[in-house]
């Protein structure tokens, strides 16, 4: 049990470390899709969501299961989908000199 | 099973590490965004696999009502309200955790483990703080809500008396895990407490709130993953919360604001006392003055702002640097960390507009190069190019970098009128000699030295 939860708390500090190091390496020019792309990335707790919603336990835990899945989903779906067409805009112009 | 589902989520989570590894150059950027959709999809496939879903009607349901509505949002939002949109979505991430909290609880009830329910009352008040204050931030952005600082008095006291309010009943729930109504108490202080965080703060703070709300989205999806001891939820939640934590600390530095300064300092209620100012006059030039100015220069450096987004003229703009290029002239963009209404957005304007990135250049890349430039031309910028904030002491703007435009042989400045900027400072830049101020719409400005530039 507790062990369980010392292994999580071990792989949550490490991965803001390795989250630390990625994000500087991102630079300014790209700030707004990086922002729109980890918020898309955050709506990971979709898979929670489903766990709730699928368990099928109560219609309580059906009804909060289903609206997390539906919000869950359009911050996924959406902040992919946005990001992606930002970075289909920024293109590299024909070098002169 | 468990270990093919532990395996996939592992992989899962190094696809997400590359994929925002990959967003450290423009050129892989796209791919990167691809390896992180491919990442949640195989979190999503596999967790369907699991043992504990029995029943997929709802799942599908919300998946397909969920894409649909995201789909149309994404394909819809104009640029320029990509800042409101990530607003939502944050607040809509932030919700879902805490909605997922409360659906936890109400399952797993009676048989809670001390350290689960710690993680439900971090999942569900940073989540419900997370949802009230995005939206919030939403309406400021989109002009439902009132964008300049809401202050009333005791306010301050009242978020502390709240944030006490729930660590006492955090802690009643946790030695008593089986009272639900505290939980819901909870839940109600953290709405409140969300929506008394962004509402004393003003539009022009909206860069920082953005990204604290964005860190916060991702520690709630964190807090999610120690209720169900889901590794995955972990780590992206991780990852969400330091790229948060680094937007928030960049954005403050860019401002020379502190967190704590923001958060209760509220700028923008404080009216500074332009005493001389009915007296000075500043000259107003014409459009042909500009472009024969343009015409003759060797270097331009162009410093855009949020205002030539309300103008619309980023394309027009583009039109001008075209031509300019086109004589030969080198043709710079300078973009200041702040210029836009999140960290980043005049770039996703401008490559809107078509400008290559390699014309776009930070603050810290291009800033020692005004000295040798003919002219920088400002547009619907004013704070960000502010001399004061570089020499005057007493000016709220001292400290915070700004772009050296006033370094520059001569200035050209598109504006609407002397009305201050964000700050409410006057700006010193627009009074200098080598300063010509050309006020009107900046879209029918640059329009016109266009048509000049070609006869």
């Amino acid at each position: 049990m507790t062990e369980a939860l010392l292994v999580s708390v071990y792989v949550f500090v490490l991965a803001i470390f390795v989250g630390f190091e990625t994000i500087t390496k991102v630079p300014p020019l790209l700030h707004t899709p990086l922002m729109s792309g980890t918020n898309a990335i955050s709506g990971i707790t979709l898979v929670g969501a489903l766990i709730s919603v699928g368990a099928g336990h109560s219609t309580l835990s059906t009804v909060l299961g289903l609206l997390a899945v539906i919000i869950a989903t359009i911050n996924v779906v959406g902040g992919f989908m946005v990001t992606d067409r930002m970075l289909e805009m920024f293109k590299k112009g024909k070098k002169k000199n | 099973m468990n270990i093919i589902i532990a395996l996939a989520y592992l992989l899962s989570s190094i696809l997400f590490i590359l994929g925002l590894r990959n967003l450290s150059s423009p050129e892989t950027a796209r791919r990167g965004n691809q390896l992180a959709m491919s990442a949640m999809l195989i979190a999503i496939i596999v967790t369907l696999t699991k043992n504990e879903i029995l029943d997929f009607t709802y799942i599908i349901i919300g998946l397909i009502i969920g894409s649909a509505i995201g789909a149309i949002i994404a394909r819809k939002i104009q640029m320029t309200a990509v800042p409101q949109m990530v607003a939502l979505f944050n607040g809509l991430g932030g919700g879902a955790s805490a909605l997922v909290a409360l659906a936890e609880y109400n399952r797993l009830a009676g048989e809670l483990r001390i350290d689960v329910i710690i993680s439900m009352v971090v999942s569900l008040f940073i989540g419900a703080i997370t949802f009230t204050g995005s939206l919030v931030a939403f309406g400021k952005l989109q002009g439902l809500v009132r964008s300049a600082p809401v202050v009333f008095k005791g306010g301050r006291l009242l978020n502390i008396l709240l944030f006490t309010l729930f660590l006492a009943m955090g802690i009643i729930v946790i030695i008593n895990p089986a009272n639900s109504t505290v939980l819901l108490i909870i839940l109600a202080i953290a709405l409140i407490l969300g929506i008394l965080f962004v509402m004393p703060i003003g539009g022009a703070d909206m860069p920082v709130v953005i990204s604290t709300l964005n860190s916060c989205s991702g520690l709630a999806a964190a807090a999610t993953g120690f209720v169900l001891s889901n590794n995955i939820l972990i780590i992206c939640g991780a990852l969400v919360g330091a790229s948060g934590f680094i937007l928030t600390r960049i954005m403050c530095k860019a401002m020379n604001r502190s967190i704590a300064n923001i958060i209760f300092g509220s700028v923008g209620t404080i009216s500074v006392n332009n005493n001389d100012n009915s007296k000075r006059r500043v000259i107003n030039y014409t459009e042909e003055d500009a472009s024969m100015m343009l015409e003759a220069a060797q270097t331009v450096i162009i410093i855009p702002g949020y205002g030539l987004a309300v103008a619309q003229a980023q394309f027009a703009l583009q039109e001008l640097v075209t031509m300019l290029i086109s004589k030969g002239i080198n043709v710079r963009y300078a973009i200041h960390p702040v210029a836009g209404r999140m960290p980043g957005h005049m770039n996703v304007l401008l490559a809107e507009a078509n400008v290559s990135y390699d014309l776009l250049f930070d603050l810290g890349d291009i800033n020692d190069d005004f000295r040798h430039t003919d002219v920088a031309l400002v547009v619907g910028a004013n704070d960000v190019v502010n001399p004061s904030a570089r020499a005057d002491a007493e000016s709220p703007l001292y400290g915070m970098p700004i772009l050296n435009a006033d370094q520059a042989r001569s200035v050209i400045i598109c504006k609407r009128s002397l009305s201050p900027g964000f700050s409410g400072v006057d700006n010193e830049l627009f009074y200098q000699k080598k300063t010509l101020m050309i006020f009107g719409d900046a879209k029918e400005s640059i329009n016109k030295m266009i048509k000049l530039l070609k006869t």
